[in-house]
């Protein structure tokens, strides 16, 4: 029995009076391609910042790679959701890129920014991620896609061993997400990867588990959406326990996850 | 262009003008890039709190002023790290109660007579040699700080939350950049005045950041922009008899205005 990945217990997080999260827990294999969806608001992006250390937990206990979150650190690789960057800062796609290295603590942030040691890891990764040919080019000229790969390649510059992807592919055009998708398929035999989605069609090919999040969190062992979360979603109070169901209808492949609870969903939307 | 410099107030007026000029380059580059313009106009404007209460207690202007400033930047950072979300009005509160403090103690002063626009608007053909001495040391400072820091504030500067992420003391970093940009602001208020800071401290930055790849580049091509606002607002103040801040601001605005028109480099 390989130890797991990520291990959640009973985890609860609130803002002030507002409880975000609340009996959480889930384990995760290495190897895994875990999706986790829910509905905007549902906490999906905190868990990701709990697992993190960006935020630290009220109760419950989390480890990354069997330690705390925070001292994980150079092991997992982490894309933020796209809309923190600014897109007319001054750096070359290498630079961004390299960025990736940086060590924790006051060590990490002194001096000036040069080795090449560095530079070599960075051409590495975007290699990896399809982009070398940009290396030099200012990160402003790039597409949402391109820039969204140049991010996905920092987060691997430092060779993690869990991959955390922040919504990956929102604000990128359906072509590009495509691609994206099947990179991040290329990327999970080397490493496990969490990736927080409010899209469904991200679940089209490749993830191997699904948690779903909504102040609560369901874990599934298998890419599809199974009678048991449908149950959580419609039986009892909603409000606590709910699938974003009513999002999938609006994802690329709502049929192939909707077919089989076909009536629920008549009876419902 | 020549026979004024023999003026010694001319010659402190260049010096003071270029050290400003260095300071604007290289925090405004970094005022830009975290998008805090809006901190740096508090802390500006505080700063006439301390103002009043150096000629209060009948001390010296630029100390006083330096310490009180600072103090007022750290508030403000504190409370930008704790309270995200009302972080702007509470600095508009500080913004506006600097000010009136301010001007409440230089009604309390006996014999008052400074002249409140030179605050307001800038007297760098009056900075006194000793004003220079402290001007230089600040300058130091802050430009050993940044080198010293340069690759956290670049990493900060670009994604803070991946800073956090990768362990990255932003916190620590944000409350240094906020004193620095404290300690930026008292000396450029001798420049252009409290008044026209933010625009010496952004517009620079901005228009080198439309043709740089880097943020060193960035830095320095900001300082240079700086330099030349400041001279050619000096010469011009000189010779056709203005407001010396605000022949500089003029200068800048204009350039400003005019470099919109030139394509932007990065793109495309």
């Amino acid at each position: 029995m390989v130890e797991p990945v990520i291990v959640i217990n009973n985890l609860k997080f609130s803002i002030g009076d507002l409880l975000i999260l609340e009996d959480v827990s889930m384990s995760v294999e290495p190897g895994d391609f875990l999706a986790v969806l829910g509905p905007n608001g549902g906490g999906k992006s905190t868990l990701l910042k709990l697992m993190i250390g960006l935020l630290k937990p009220d109760s419950g206990d989390i480890r990354i790679l069997g330690r705390l979150p925070g001292e994980a650190g150079g092991r997992i690789g982490y894309l933020p959701q796209h809309t923190h960057v600014s897109t007319s800062f001054p750096i070359t796609v290498l630079d961004a890129v390299r960025m990736g290295t940086v060590k924790p603590g006051l060590g990490g942030i002194a001096g000036l920014n040069r080795t090449s040691d560095e530079k070599a890891k960075a051409r590495k990764a975007l290699e990896r991620v399809n982009l070398l040919d940009h290396q030099n080019r200012s990160l402003a000229g790039l597409s949402g896609g391109q820039m969204q790969r140049v991010f996905i390649a920092r987060a691997l510059v430092d060779e993690p061993e869990l991959l955390l992807l922040d919504e990956p592919t929102a604000s990128v055009d359906s072509t590009s997400r495509a691609s994206l998708l099947k990179l991040l398929i290329e990327l999970n035999e080397d490493m496990t990867v969490v990736m927080v989605s409010h899209d469904i069609s991200s679940l089209a090919s490749g993830v191997k588990s699904v948690a779903c999040v909504n102040r609560g969190l369901h874990f599934h062992k298998a890419p599809e959406i199974t009678g048991d979360m449908f149950q959580m979603s419609y039986g009892g109070d909603g409000a606590d326990n709910c699938c974003p169901v009513e999002l999938i209808t609006h994802g690329h492949v709502p049929h192939r996850v909707l077919g089989l609870h076909h009536e629920e969903d008549e009876d419902k939307s | 262009m020549m026979d004024i410099l023999s003026f010694e107030f001319m010659q402190n007026a260049l010096i003071a003008g270029l050290l400003a000029s260095l300071i604007c380059g290289i925090i405004g580059s970094l005022v830009v890039v975290n998008r805090i313009a809006f901190i740096s106009g508090g802390i500006a404007h505080a700063s006439y709190g301390g103002v009043g209460l150096a000629f209060f207690l009948g001390l010296p202007v630029l100390p006083v002023t330096t310490a009180f400033t600072v103090c007022a930047a750290l508030i403000m950072a504190l409370v930008t790290l704790r309270v995200r979300e009302r972080s702007d009005t509470v600095i508009g509160v500080m913004w506006a109660a600097g000010m009136a403090l301010g001007i409440i103690l230089l009604d309390f002063t006996p014999g008052y007579n400074v002249d409140l626009m030179s605050y307001l608007f800038g007297s760098i053909l009056a900075v006194p040699r000793s004003d220079l001495w402290l001007m230089g040391g600040l300058a130091c400072l802050v430009f050993v700080l940044v080198i010293a820091f340069y690759r956290g504030f670049l990493v900060m500067s670009f994604d803070e939350e991946f800073a956090r992420s990768r362990g990255v003391p932003v916190d620590f970093l944000y409350c240094l950049l906020i004193t620095m940009v404290g300690l930026c602001v008292v000396m450029i208020i001798r420049v252009v005045g409290l008044i026209l800071v933010i625009a010496l401290l952004t517009i620079p930055p901005f228009m080198a950041e439309r043709c740089t790849r880097s943020l060193s580049r960035m830095m320095i091509l900001s300082t240079l922009l700086s330099a030349f606002f400041t001279v050619a607002g000096l010469w011009l103040s000189y010779a056709v008899d203005i407001t010396s801040g605000a022949a500089i601001i003029a200068v800048a605005s204009v350039c400003f205005f005019l470099s919109l028109l030139l394509p932007d480099k990065k793109r495309g």
